[in-house]
């Protein structure tokens, strides 16, 4: 049977991407066709130089239809925003719904770790959280996406013969049963058409 | 509903702590605590939270690895070098006008940032006039503080940090190495006084000309913001600066309307003279 391929994202509260080395490019791609009417905020680790400047909320923001930032402490999530994780700072999701950072030691040798954004954001969301784990050259996300999956998100890996660096969604497919393995251009037609099909 | 046993055993844990030893981590922003907590249960080998709490009310010295684990914050020489670049061009103007400075490092863990002041005060020409207190809650962090004695191996990143916050020397006129360890000058210390405070429970310092805190009020709630703002406003004379971590604001606290900041990129506020 064929797989359907639409998600239902009105059944879900926030997405979670993770991304490494190959980041920029597949965000860009990835971020290009999502509506302006999109329902749900999208929270963001990439790794990255702790000194790197803004220009990469810049450049999306200018690739992406959706309004793209660094992530603040305390700061409400809402729908509709893209939230990037700053440079040498964790971002977690608090249990009323607003973002935080630390400067905790570094987990998988990075700050910010997927892992920390991801269980947080689990723990908050549970079953109505969509993680996304795409290109890199480690395997920080791995355990974020086990335990999205535990908790009964959904869990979608980048099909590591389309990433760049195969290595991060290849150490979460080995990890975890993901819901679904995708090239970038599926996981854009998923977002392009998120209204207009209504099942799983 | 199922209840969320998790929870429950996070806030008896922490509840146990502040009835039984006095520290308060209940106003601590939850995820990072409840990392903090599940990170301490699979180092020391516990299953559940509920059985570390029992250990920690029957046994301080449980309870001493907790507080340890919670309070320890990474932090290096010249962290965020263009704050100390900031601090160097923007306020330090201000503060050689004053005959005498002190200087309030409230939150200074192991130390590293009170050395970078110390250096930057020293270069400037006006560390024999100022005071440093530097304070934290841990006292195993203000121990190795008070040695100033770090890791030879990251002196490299930080003598870059120091070369990026715009030092006029090199950095390793400031320490000398000894086996794998570089040991900061005595003379860096001489005005710094390192004491035991808990911004949590502990009151006003008077008069200060300087108070830096950085990186701490993001682990803290809404409500424990305000009040340790609150504190550092009755605590900072008229026209003195408060320096933020980069990613800490007074925006939507309650004292936002008495300071102006001076540089908002790297967080530095001036208390707004009165009168």
């Amino acid at each position: 049977m064929k797989q359907k391929s639409i998600l239902d994202f009105t059944k879900f509260k926030c997405i979670v991407i993770g991304v490494s080395a190959g980041g920029m490019e597949s965000l860009t791609r990835l971020f290009a066709h999502i509506p302006k009417d999109f329902p749900l905020p999208i929270l963001v680790v990439q790794h990255m130089h702790k000194l790197q400047n803004d220009y990469f909320i810049t450049h999306h923001n200018c690739t992406c239809i959706l309004p793209v930032k660094e992530a603040e402490e305390k700061e409400k999530i809402r729908s509709g925003t893209i939230y990037f994780a700053p440079p040498d700072y964790h971002l977690l999701v608090e249990e009323d719904e607003t973002l935080a950072l630390s400067v905790d030691e570094k987990v998988n040798y990075s700050r910010p770790s997927i892992d920390v954004l991801f269980e947080s954001a689990a723990d908050v969301y549970k079953e109505k959280l969509i993680g996304i784990i795409l290109t890199g050259a480690n395997n920080d996300g791995a355990e974020g996406i086990r335990i999205i999956k535990q908790k009964g998100g959904f869990t979608i890996a980048q099909n590591p013969k389309d990433a760049e660096f195969p290595v991060m969604p290849q150490s979460a497919i080995d990890l975890v049963e993901m819901d679904r393995i995708l090239s970038l251009k599926e996981m854009t037609t998923e977002f392009i058409r998120w209204d207009q099909e209504d099942e799983i | 509903m199922k209840a969320d046993i998790e929870k429950i055993e996070i806030d008896l844990f922490l509840e146990a702590i502040f009835k039984c030893y006095g520290y308060d981590f209940q106003l601590y922003a939850r995820a990072s605590i409840k990392r903090r907590i599940k990170h301490l249960m699979k180092k020391n080998g516990y299953n559940r939270i509920s059985d570390m709490t029992s250990d920690i009310l029957h046994d301080p010295s449980v309870f001493e690895k907790v507080v340890y684990d919670f309070s320890i914050t990474v932090t290096e020489m010249f962290r965020d070098p263009s704050f100390y670049q900031s601090l160097r061009n923007k306020i330090i103007p201000y503060l050689k006008t004053y005959p005498f400075i002190k200087i309030w490092h409230a939150g200074c863990a192991t130390g590293e940032e009170v050395y970078s002041l110390a250096i930057l005060l020293k270069e400037e020409g006006i560390y024999n006039k100022a005071t440093i207190f530097a304070t934290d809650f841990n006292e195993h962090a203000l121990d190795v503080a008070r040695q100033g004695i770090y890791s030879l191996k990251d002196t490299q990143k930080y003598s870059t940090n120091y070369q990026k916050a715009g030092g006029k020397a090199s950095f390793s006129d400031y320490y000398y190495a000894r086996y794998n360890s570089a040991i900061m000058r005595k003379s860096l210390s001489k005005n710094v006084t390192f004491a035991n405070h808990n911004l949590v429970t502990d009151g006003v310092f008077g008069e200060m000309h300087l108070i830096l805190c950085r990186n701490v009020l993001i682990y803290f709630n809404k409500d424990l913001q305000n009040k340790v703002l609150t504190l550092f406003n009755e605590s900072l004379i008229h026209g003195g600066f408060l320096a933020l971590g980069s990613k800490e604001t007074l925006s939507f606290s309650s004292i936002e309307n008495d300071f102006k900041p001076i540089d908002k990129k790297n967080k530095i506020f001036r208390k707004i003279k009165k009168g």
